[in-house]
């Protein structure tokens, strides 16, 4: 009996989604009796780097360093975790939503014969067989409780929907040989381009989002000043990235990526349902428009009316007067 | 080629429940085909179809009659040469794709397409599923594909912060997202000639169901939204940090 956590890293560093889910998993053993968390980590990263999860509740890191990982194929990594799922004897087995999370857990729930949900929002709800986590449905309009009907569960949990707190400790890290070889290799990776040098979007705390108010591309600066006072990654609405003022990467929204930072910034977005389904999951929403009927004000915790290109750049002095006092 | 089609409702629809919240209530909501399956899996198999000048594209979806006219004929007035209906209620993701793998395995398609995710359950999860079953390569959230020659194709998946780009050999299932293609809207022509394209209706096989939906709930409305002078936006930098704690 053991909770098994699949680790994410990329250049010796671990990616704070796994704390989410190493946080959650811990809680999970808790409640289901067992104090094991069994981290699996794939691919070139130290031992160093992984014992670091000691600090979010992880009791042992499994790590087979093999360089075929390193280069993402889903059925590769959905292979190597079910094999330590099942060497561990694991009952539950948490991934976070993102890239990778979402090409894995559809796989190992095949491999595992284990119920999944998808996008989970909440630790589970477990009485006696029965195991139940909420997760967002209908792109943020409504949550579903699902429950898992299977023997073995697994959660993929939405990023930034579990706190991070970090405490002490060190997991002890061992060798783990996952016998996967290249001949099971069949999605070749050419190469890796990174889009952006500040925080990926969808792992954001703070987003900056602007929309057609700001009539140009050229006017972008003040929405990068304010983003880069903040520490906040940039978004943008799908018209805007339509006409190539930003790049598609950063279109939030139906089509586009959906996120759930702690606060969203929405500058000169009136607020189609369309875009609202990528941004309504987010904990602190602030809309700033000049029209005072503009939709997204229904959906805002704060606003204010006005002109963005007066605002903007006051908004902007203000956070860096604020960051100069709080540090 | 083999894409995978559902039925969602419609994007502005709104969403409530009905039988002690255990139901989706379908009252006065418009359905239609779920728009990434549409945009981008649809419409780039017809694409590589048409660059080929050979091949053909088959649309499957689970689910009841009035499917067909919903989303099933769509798909075949936007140009997929015939459909396949597996005639069952798509409760659960395991079931789902277990159905369209047990119509795939005898098929030899080269490539199966889903889309990015429903915009109902948002699970992301058929494609890998389907893979997994059909012991095939898998490649998701994917917003290009290319044929490279008549064994390989080389597609880009989008990664937080970057992408990838990949090749890997036919056959192979692929999740399209956006910048796959561009949304294709049906002609006169293609609506007329949808009428007379096969659509076979199968049996579900028995396939044991992973999870079940328990209830609904909606998330507790947002308190009125709380107006700051805009002509001191530092006001809302304090409410920020000191009631809603965000920085």
């Amino acid at each position: 009996m053991s909770v098994l956590i699949y680790v994410n890293h990329n250049n010796d560093k671990i990616k704070k989604s796994t704390f989410e889910t190493a946080l959650y998993a811990r809680k999970v053993a808790e409640m289901t009796n067992t104090n094991e968390v069994i981290a699996v980590s794939l691919g070139t990263i130290s031992d160093s780097s992984l014992s670091v999860l000691g600090n979010y509740g992880v009791t042992k890191v499994l790590s087979d360093t093999n360089p075929l990982f390193d280069q993402f194929d889903a059925a590769v990594h959905s292979k190597a975790l079910a094999k330590a799922s099942q060497e561990v004897g694991a009952k539950t087995i948490v991934l976070s939503q993102n890239s990778n999370g979402k090409a894995i857990a559809p796989r190992l729930s095949i491999r595992l014969q284990a119920g999944l949900v998808a996008g989970a929002t909440e630790l589970p709800t477990i009485l006696g067989n029965n195991f139940t986590v909420r997760k967002s449905v209908f792109s943020g309009k409504a949550f579903a409780d699902i429950g898992i009907l299977t023997p073995i569960k697994i959660v993929s949990l939405n990023p930034n929907s579990y706190p991070v707190v970090k405490g002490e400790g060190t997991a002890p890290v061992e060798a783990f040989n996952s016998g996967v070889t290249a001949s099971d290799v069949k999605v070749r990776v050419k190469e890796v381009k990174t889009l952006t040098d500040s925080v990926p979007l969808p792992e954001a705390e703070l987003v900056v989002s602007a929309g057609r108010g700001m009539k140009g591309p050229e006017n972008w600066g003040m929405i990068e000043d304010l983003a880069q006072a903040l520490g906040a990654a940039t978004a943008c609405s799908r018209p805007v990235a339509d006409v190539h003022w930003r790049p598609h990467h950063e279109h939030v929204g139906q089509t586009g990526i959906t996120i759930r930072p702690n606060l969203y910034i929405a500058i000169g977005i009136s607020g189609a349902i369309q875009h609202l389904a990528g941004v309504n999951n987010s904990k602190v929403i602030v809309v700033i428009n000049k029209d005072p009927e503009a939709p997204f004000f229904k959906a805002a915790d704060y606003g204010i009316v006005g002109d963005a290109f007066e605002i903007i750049p006051k908004l902007t002095k203000a956070v860096k007067a604020f960051k100069a006092q709080n540090g | 080629m083999l894409v995978c089609i559902s039925k969602t409702p419609d994007t502005t629809a709104k969403i409530a429940f009905t039988n002690n919240n255990s139901t989706f209530d379908t009252n006065g909501v418009t359905f239609i085909m779920n728009p990434t399956d549409e945009w981008y899996a649809l419409v780039r198999a017809i694409e590589i179809k048409e660059q080929l000048g050979s091949g053909t594209v088959t649309v499957i979806n689970v689910g009841p009659k009035e499917n067909e006219s919903i989303v099933i004929q769509k798909a075949l007035a936007i140009g997929a040469d015939n459909a396949v209906r597996i005639d069952a209620t798509p409760d659960d993701a395991h079931f789902v794709a277990a159905q369209i793998a047990a119509h795939a395995e005898s098929e030899n398609y080269d490539i199966i397409f889903t889309g990015k995710e429903t915009i109902d359950y948002n699970g992301s999860s058929i494609g890998g599923m389907v893979a997994e079953l059909l012991n095939l390569p898998y490649i998701s959230l994917a917003n290009s594909l290319q044929l490279i020659n008549t064994t390989t194709a080389a597609a880009t998946r989008e990664i937080e912060g970057g992408v990838e780009e990949l090749e890997v050999d036919f056959p192979f299932v692929i999740s399209a997202q956006k910048g796959m293609a561009e949304q294709r809207i049906p002609n006169m022509r293609g609506i007329m000639s949808a009428r007379s394209k096969p659509i076979t209706v199968l049996p579900p096989k028995a396939v044991t169901e992973f999870t079940a939906i328990i209830a609904y709930e909606l998330p507790p409305a947002r308190t009125q939204v709380k107006l700051i002078d805009p002509e001191h936006p530092e006001e809302l930098i304090r409410l920020l940090h000191e009631q809603a704690k965000v920085i």
